[in-house]
């Protein structure tokens, strides 16, 4: 799976692994000197890091937290197929497609210039009052259907960024042996494209994954919302730091595994072109 | 150390690192908060202002002098003002009737001293020493106004509830209103009707977050369902209109304001169904915000206790807080 190193790079690798540990070492504890030395630190250090606000108010941040994660990944699974298709009807060439073609630019215009927090409220609150049979009034709904519309646009415009990057000769190939458009962007292209923009897409995971706390304005117990309200009982903040530190244990391996992934493909590209 | 090459490796280096950075701030505030969590426990109502104004009086030895002392410490050109020669007020953006503001045209102007608090305000001052144009307005978030760190205003007025917890923090003037908790609702709510919190289990409850209406609800009533949070009453009124409540809680005073005048701007129709017969869990008193170790909080109880006692303050809530009509009430 890894790339065997020659005996000598290795022992270099690990002479550099420490170095960086070493600096790395130097340079936090510095910052963290610098900080923990200063007059009001006791202060600040308690109303951001208090150990026993941090037990308190954990439980609660951890049940919202968990209501956050399964709104994110409820939320990817559409975005991920919906901005697809979007980006494939976007990507259809011919005038027959022009009405499609124009609808598509037209959501992901205008759905990208509004602000999440007025489609979270417009759609979490107003739908439900216009009290429409047949429509559901549940806020997890709204606020999740709020989400996936916002981020399918952005998520699009990567897919589209993916398929444009594809090489023209492998669309007129594929429409060459007699695929449809739908079939070659389907079969030939669409793959191609998906793999160039992973990384690009697992950035937009972690954006997400820190903005599915937003829907906490329709009256959402998440996670960061839970440490609101324990803020505004206790006038502490040391339950955000709880919220971010359970953020962060999810964002941070996706961050590294964004990394990773892009560094494989790399070297497997240039294994291939040698 | 050849695990540490792989990409595997460095991530689980990475998570040690950022733990262990973890690990050592929590480990230097340990300590503390030992400490911290006995005072959260163990101090209940003295860490309060109540303590403060006394202070003041023991301080000044010889007793002859102590009012001149005192009248002088008071005097505006000796306050510790955040701005010399002004009382810069703090508050909400916007304020609500009938807190501050009232009328048509004085909406969201506190400086026209209408409503109760805005009433208040320009009382106190007077009683201060300080004329009506002394008097400065500012706008806070409920976030800054807690935050560590000096402030560019006196005191904080907007309804903050005085509670042991939050005077760890701020300090807080000797209360100037106390509130019953009410419930508003839509007309075909489930929650019309009841006359005790069983009546209430089964229903959808919501409130302002910071409230102790909030806290009411999570400690009081404890609904199967729990409390939902929003961060003003406009928001909870949306999600009211939206079907997404059957309930909203609220003081008193803001109930009036909520059925006359923030529901009917929604295009609904609200009714207050009852107000509670049940001293609340936390407190339910209002006292102004101050700084932590403000020194200008014993001054302040000074002239809230005259307005007070002079009936200044029961006629300020006759004026602007009208507990008229025949609202029925909820017993446990």
């Amino acid at each position: 799976m890894w790339p065997r190193l020659p005996p000598r790079a290795r022992e270099e690798g690990s002479r550099a692994a420490l170095i960086a540990a070493g600096s790395t070492i130097i340079v936090v504890g510095l910052i963290l000197w610098i900080i923990l030395t200063s007059e009001a630190w006791p202060a600040v250090q308690k109303q951001f890091f208090s150990w026993f606000h941090f037990k308190e108010s954990f439980p609660d941040v951890l049940r919202g937290f968990w209501l956050d994660v399964k709104m994110f990944i409820v939320a990817e699974i559409l975005i991920l197929s919906f901005a697809l298709v979007l980006a494939m009807i976007r990507s259809l060439r011919g005038p027959a497609f022009f009405p499609l073609r124009a609808i598509v630019v037209t959501y992901i215009d205008i759905i990208r210039g509004i602000p999440m927090l007025l489609l979270i409220l417009l759609l979490g609150f107003g739908v439900p009052a216009l009290q429409l049979q047949g429509v559901p009034t549940s806020r997890l709904f709204w606020g999740v259907a709020a989400l996936v519309i916002s981020y399918s646009a952005y998520t699009a415009e990567v897919y589209r960024a993916g398929i444009e990057s594809v090489h023209e000769s492998q669309r007129m190939s594929a429409r060459s042996i007699g695929l449809t458009q739908v079939q070659a962007l389907r079969f030939v292209i669409v793959p191609q494209a998906i793999r160039n923009v992973i990384p690009a897409l697992l950035n937009g995971f972690v954006s997400l994954q820190k903005d599915v706390a937003l829907v906490f304005v329709l009256g959402v117990r998440e996670g960061l919302r839970e440490a609101d309200i324990y803020n505004a009982r206790t006038f502490n903040y040391t339950s955000y730091v709880v919220a971010a530190v359970l953020f962060l244990l999810i964002s941070v391996p996706v961050a590294r595994f964004t990394d990773w992934y892009t560094e494989r493909d790399r070297r497997r590209r240039q294994a291939m072109s040698t | 150390m050849e695990w540490a090459n792989t990409t595997w490796g460095k991530v689980v280096i990475g998570l040690v690192a950022v733990l262990a950075v973890v690990l050592v701030v929590v480990a230097l505030t340990g300590g503390d908060d030992e400490d911290s969590a006995a005072d959260t426990t163990a101090a209940p109502e003295e860490t309060t202002t109540t303590a403060a104004p006394e202070e003041t009086t023991t301080t000044a030895a010889p007793e002859e002098t102590t009012t001149t002392e005192a009248v002088q410490a008071c005097a505006v050109e000796n306050l510790p003002l955040a701005s010399a020669g002004t009382l810069t007020v703090a508050t909400g953006e916007p304020v609500f009737p009938p807190w501050m503001g009232v009328g048509d045209d004085f909406f969201d102007v506190p400086e026209s001293g209408t409503g109760y608090e805005g009433a208040l305000v320009y009382a106190l001052a007077a009683e201060m020493g300080f004329s009506d144009d002394q008097v400065v307005f500012v706008r806070t978030g409920f976030d800054e106004a807690i935050a560590p760190g000096p402030k560019d205003w006196d005191f904080n007025i907007q309804q903050y509830s005085i509670t042991a917890t939050r005077a760890e923090v701020v300090d807080f003037s000797d209360p100037y209103y106390t509130t019953k908790q009410s419930l508003v609702a839509l007309p075909g709510s489930p929650v019309i009707g009841a006359t005790t919190l069983a009546d209430l289990a089964d229903t959808r409850l919501g409130a302002a977050i910071g409230t102790t209406s909030f806290d009411f609800i999570e400690e009081v009533i404890q609904p199967n369902e729990p409390a939902s949070v929003y961060d003003d009453n406009v928001d909870a009124i949306a999600a009211l209109v939206a079907g997404q409540l059957d309930g909203i809680l609220v003081d008193l005073p803001t109930a009036y304001f909520m059925t006359a005048v923030q529901i009917p701007e929604q295009g609904a129709e609200g009714v207050i169904v009852a107000q509670f017969a049940i001293e609340a869990a936390g407190a339910d008193d209002y006292g102004m915000l101050f700084a932590k170790g403000n020194e200008l909080v014993p001054c302040v109880n000074e002239a809230l206790g005259v307005l007070a006692g002079g009936g200044t303050l029961q006629a300020l809530e006759d004026e602007w807080l009208a507990q008229g009509g025949d609202v029925a009430t909820i017993t446990e």
